[in-house]
């Protein structure tokens, strides 16, 4: 494919503005000296180009995107539609709070159907991915402590089995990370938890089900070992679809939570975001929460500052045309629907789970929750086709592979998640491709070595890639 | 793979050549490179900071992982080797060639294998 | 109830016989029976599409969208070509992850990598990333780009927006850094205190906005040149469509450059998604955050692109990684490369222009309405003026009109904006409705 420098002839462009119709003003000593390149192209050749990378793009829309801890589910698409309202995106952050009711009423509404959904009682929008939540609800933890005076608190428990961004937001705010292993069932080790906490300890960052895909069924022990050694409990809610409205991480011990709207709740990725990461939180961690939150008055809504906020994280309120499409989202699905979508992933990761068993290693043989990690290390070292080499062939049947080499814990891990969107049909598809795979890499393991083979690249060299960086296209 | 004899070895997978000049030098093994697999970058300390037996001292990536080089001695950095920042792809190529850093002052060593014991330890380490 | 699951009831019913179970409480055994809800949880119960999009549409519609914006102050409004939101609505685009299986993501990888490329031209600098958040977070992690062992220090212009500078005092509580505000004098950086008050053995860095706050362009070449002799970086956070037409922050010696991409055809949406663009110097091309797409080939020989560096984020280096960023702003940066590419360089230096001239003109004749401008430098597209009646009268007298007047600063000033958008019969309309009010 063509880049769309390469596209580009001299002179050639778009007719989009008007003439200037007031004198004309330049920059004059302040004024860039330097050559601009950028594409010159017509409406045409933009068209044709991005749709060409279209093409060449696997989205949840192109086929099924088993990809763990991602909830690939489907998009819907009165999603977008709500969010291009120009009542919402011709609204300027900065107008006066009369102005702007309605978005002061979604994020109020979403504030309330969320928080009730987590078992929180007040939540910012300003994160704008989970990551970015997961900075702020620390953030909340340390300013709990800070403010008692508690300044001995400096250690945040991360169990082994967590996402990469868990240790990195502690570092981030402040604090340092102590890892603890999990027990041989993918739990969380109790006794290293009893062992790991202490006056230092400020808190536990957990996913819960966890990142093999189980539900950690010592959850009210481990959050209480953790509240009496004075610490605080965090939820990461990369794993939410697998229990909304079935259990709230409030029930569970948790005192701050945040979200992937993104995932759970079906705002669409966008090949890398843009997400949003609100946090919730209890009652008395509040006033410690970002900016300000929307309050309902006899005169309408209103915006009221949180009296003692560790600060903004991001410009203005977040994501807010990506809470949109959340709150677009819950209001359809409600009650029932939550309930229900979270059954049905879980029914649909047992289906396939089930449906492997016999050919696949499963790395924890028992009911799992929305997702399952199956180990390809047995596939290793007997005939020498590892986890990445499955996860290739799947390209060759339109399959988004599953997230592989996650967690870290499971050797030649492959983590499935099909999402509750999926149909019996394609799920059917999805066990039939990883059986014949299976088949195909006793019997010819090299083609398996070698996949995929019908893409549009084969495997990149990403050596080459890292050792000599070539990260922008070069003008002559 | 190649287990020098005038080398001495580290259970963490470094060697250490001990210099005429009384300083020494620190790289990493034939057996480490080829566990680490094809090494993308070297992250190095500066010259004239501290290194601690036992310690990291940098760290090598390959493109999918990163992992941590430990000094198996006390002292100053007193050189690095410059070049394997635009070609860590020398480690690979020749590790006992491509050594990391040069320390002098050295105040303290941790226990070292010879080149039999570290065989050995390698082919139990694999096991 | 609305509902996005494709099985009946009765396939559900036979998955479940298949897999073992024999109902769905059977497959939540696990949970500990304290925590189970039963009944779900107390929201109200779904409703059906068209329910749905009618309340929705109810709720945007108590929003007022104003016909004539003259506010900026970090969001702008500007013309959107028809062709940015046709391609950023592709479902290809819209659906798909973060493209770590590259041989299937090579459209999402290209795109980052021409929105790379984009962002380099624009900045002058050697490399970029694939997006940050917004332009406030992109500062703030800029600072830990610069943060070195010795040079802890991080300095910041007071001139800087304050929704950045919040941000970025955020994360410097979150790390335990020193963060710096040097003064303003007449509207700029104040030099003086700037060479007084950094420290040339700790100052890791200094912040500058170009245009800052008020619109004015700093001497940032000056600027770079001090923040340099004190040993420390110098970050420049930039307006995109203003790179087109000032000095880049490669000619005024910036070490890294970011900035708001929100003006390059993202809608202003109530303050979100915007884009958090970042750009380095080959140097400090490690210690960009983030994603970074690469160019290289397949096994074949073929061009094509994969992300790389990776060793350098979280998934990796977990709590040694320079940021804990994955998600970014994906969709948002492709949004700006096809408004770039519909623009292209003569077409953004349009832009840059209308914006510049359209301020100009605006400020001449609001001095006419007797609203005197308060500073006299070069400045872009925005401006701040006295107001000599109370600012909040003023401006609900332009809201009645349909006018989003400038943002009210303290002190009773107003700081005023202007894009290509605004026409002159709509400016001069604008001082029309001032003159009346002001002088009253």
């Amino acid at each position: 494919m063509k880049l769309i420098f390469e596209r580009s002839v001299p002179g050639r462009r778009c007719s989009i503005l008007p003439p200037c119709d007031v004198p004309e003003t330049d920059l004059g000593e302040f004024g860039r000296t330097k050559e601009l390149h950028l594409p010159e192209v017509s409406e045409n050749d933009i068209s044709r180009h991005y749709t060409e990378l279209a093409k060449e793009t696997h989205g949840v829309n192109d086929g099924q995107y088993p990809l763990g801890s991602c909830t690939m589910k489907y998009n819907p698409k009165i999603n977008e539609y709500t969010a291009s309202l120009p009542g919402f995106t011709g609204v300027h952050p900065l107008q006066p709070e009369r102005t702007v009711q309605g978005c002061l009423k979604v994020l109020h509404t979403a504030e309330k159907l969320f928080g009730e959904i987590t078992g929180m009682d007040a939540m910012t929008f300003e994160p704008a991915a989970g990551a970015h939540g997961e900075f702020t609800g620390l953030l909340l933890i340390k300013a709990y402590h800070d403010r008692r005076g508690d300044t001995k608190r400096t250690k945040i428990i991360v169990p082994d089995s967590a996402h990469g961004t868990n240790p990195a937001s502690a570092v981030m705010a402040g604090f340092m990370v102590v890892n603890i292993p999990s027990t041989e069932d993918g739990l969380v080790d109790l006794d290293a938890l009893r062992a790991a906490v202490g006056e230092d300890t400020a808190g536990l960052m957990l996913t819960n089900p966890n990142t093999v895909g189980l539900f950690d069924k010592n959850i009210l022990t481990i959050t209480q070992i953790v509240h009496e050694a004075g610490g605080l409990n965090y939820y990461d809610g990369a794993n939410l679809n697998a229990v909304m409205g079935v259990a709230r991480p409030g029930d569970m011990g948790f005192d701050v939570v945040h979200l992937n709207l993104h995932k759970t709740f079906s705002t669409p990725h966008g090949g890398g975001g843009p997400g949003s990461g609100p946090v919730g939180c209890k009652a008395f961690l509040k006033e410690y929460l970002p900016g300000a939150g929307v309050v309902q008055t006899p005169d309408g809504y209103c915006f009221a500052h949180h009296a003692d906020s560790v600060g903004s994280v991001k410009a203005f309120y977040g994501n807010f045309l990506v809470v949109v499409k959340a709150l677009t989202y819950i209001l359809m699905l409600g009650r029932e629907g939550i309930r229900e979508a979270s059954q049905n992933a879980v029914l649909n990761a047992n289906y396939i789970r089930t449906g492997l068993a016999d050919a696949y290693d499963m790395a924890y043989d028992e009911t799992c929750m929305h997702e399952f990690v199956m180990s390809l290390e047995q596939e290793k070292h007997a005939i020498h086709v590892s986890a990445m080499d499955i996860a290739k062939s799947l390209l060759d049947y339109g399959i988004h592979p599953p997230t592989m080499y996650f967690p870290l814990i499971v050797h030649e891990a492959l983590m499935v998640e099909p999402t509750e969107t999926e149909s019996k049909e394609t799920l059917d598809e999805l066990i039939h491709a990883f059986l014949e795979i299976h088949e195909k890499a006793k019997t010819d393991p090299a083609y398996v070595q070698s996949a995929p083979h019908t893409t549009a690249v084969k495997r990149l060299d990403e050596v080459q890639a890292a050792r000599n960086p070539r990260l922008r296209y070069v003008f002559e | 793979m190649n287990f020098p004899k005038e080398l001495k070895y580290s259970k963490s997978h470094e060697w250490v050549s001990y210099e005429q000049d009384g300083t020494v030098l620190i790289g990493i093994t034939d057996y480490a490179q080829k566990e680490l697999g094809d090494l993308v970058f070297v992250n190095l300390p500066e010259e004239g900071d501290g290194v601690t037996a036992g310690e990291a001292l940098g760290d090598v990536e390959s493109v999918k992982a990163v992992s941590d080089i430990y000094s198996p001695v006390t002292g100053t950095v007193a050189e690095i080797n410059e070049e394997l920042l635009d070609a860590p792809q020398k480690i690979n190529e020749d590790p006992y060639g491509a050594w990391l850093i040069r320390v002098e002052n050295v105040t303290d060593t941790e226990e070292l294998l010879d080149a039999d014991a570290y065989e050995a330890f390698t082919k139990e380490e694999n096991q | 109830m609305g509902s996005f699951i494709s099985n009946t009831g009765s396939q559900q019913k036979e998955m479940l016989k298949k897999a073992g179970y024999a109902d769905f409480d059977a497959l939540f055994e696990g949970i500990p029976r304290e925590v189970y809800l039963k009944d779900g949880v107390q929201i109200p119960s779904g409703l059906s599409e068209l329910e749905v999009c009618e309340k929705m549409e109810e709720t945007a519609a108590k929003n007022t969208v104003f016909r004539h914006v003259f506010r900026g102050a970090g969001s702008y409004r500007h013309y959107i070509p028809a062709i940015v939101k046709s391609v950023t609505a592709k479902e290809d685009f819209l659906t798909a992850y973060t493209p770590y299986q590259a041989e299937i993501s090579q459209g999402n990888l290209q795109s980052i990598f021409e929105f790379q490329t984009m962002i380099c031209e624009l900045t002058g600098l050697d490399v970029a990333n694939a997006s940050v958040y917004d332009g406030a977070t992109a500062a703030a992690e800029s600072v830990f780009m610069c943060k070195e062992r010795k040079r802890t220090k991080a300095y910041v212009s007071a001139t800087t927006p304050p929704e950045v500078l919040a941000v970025m005092k955020t994360y410097c509580y979150g790390r335990n850094t020193e963060l710096i505000v040097i003064p303003e004098k007449d509207g700029v950086t104040d030099l003086d205190a700037l060479v007084l008050m950094m420290d040339g053995a700790s100052a890791a860095c200094l912040y500058l906005q170009q245009p800052n706050y008020y619109g004015i362009l700093e001497d940032a070449g000056t600027i770079g040149r001090l923040v340099h002799e004190k040993g420390a970086r110098f970050i420049m956070g930039c307006n995109p469509i203003a790179l087109a037409v000032m000095k880049t922050p490669a000619e005024c010696g910036a070490d890294v450059a970011v900035g708001e991409g929100q003006p390059l055809g993202l809608s202003m949406g109530f303050g979100g998604p915007y884009l958090g663009f970042m750009a380095a110097t080959k140097e400090m091309m490690r210690k960009l955050p983030g994603r970074i797409v690469g160019e290289t080939t397949d096994s074949e020989g073929k061009r094509g692109f994969v992300l790389t560096l990776q060793a350098r984020e979280q998934h990796i280096r977990r709590e040694k990684a320079g940021s804990n960023i994955c998600s970014n702003q994906a969709l948002c940066a492709m949004t700006a490369s096809v408004y770039l590419s519909a623009m292209g360089s003569a077409g953004l230096f349009e832009v840059a222009k209308l914006c510049t001239s359209k301020a100009h003109y605006l400020r001449e004749e609001l001095k006419k309405a007797r609203l005197k401008p308060v500073y006299d430098k070069p400045f872009f597209h925005e401006f701040v003026t006295e107001c000599p009646v109370p600012a909040d009268t003023l401006l609900l007298r332009l809201e009645e009109k349909g006018y989003l007047g400038g943002l009210p600063l303290s002190g009773g000033r107003i700081l005023w904006c202007a894009t290509e958008m605004n026409t002159k019969t709509e400016m001069d309309a604008l001082v029309q409705l001032v003159k009346e009010v002001a002088s009253v």
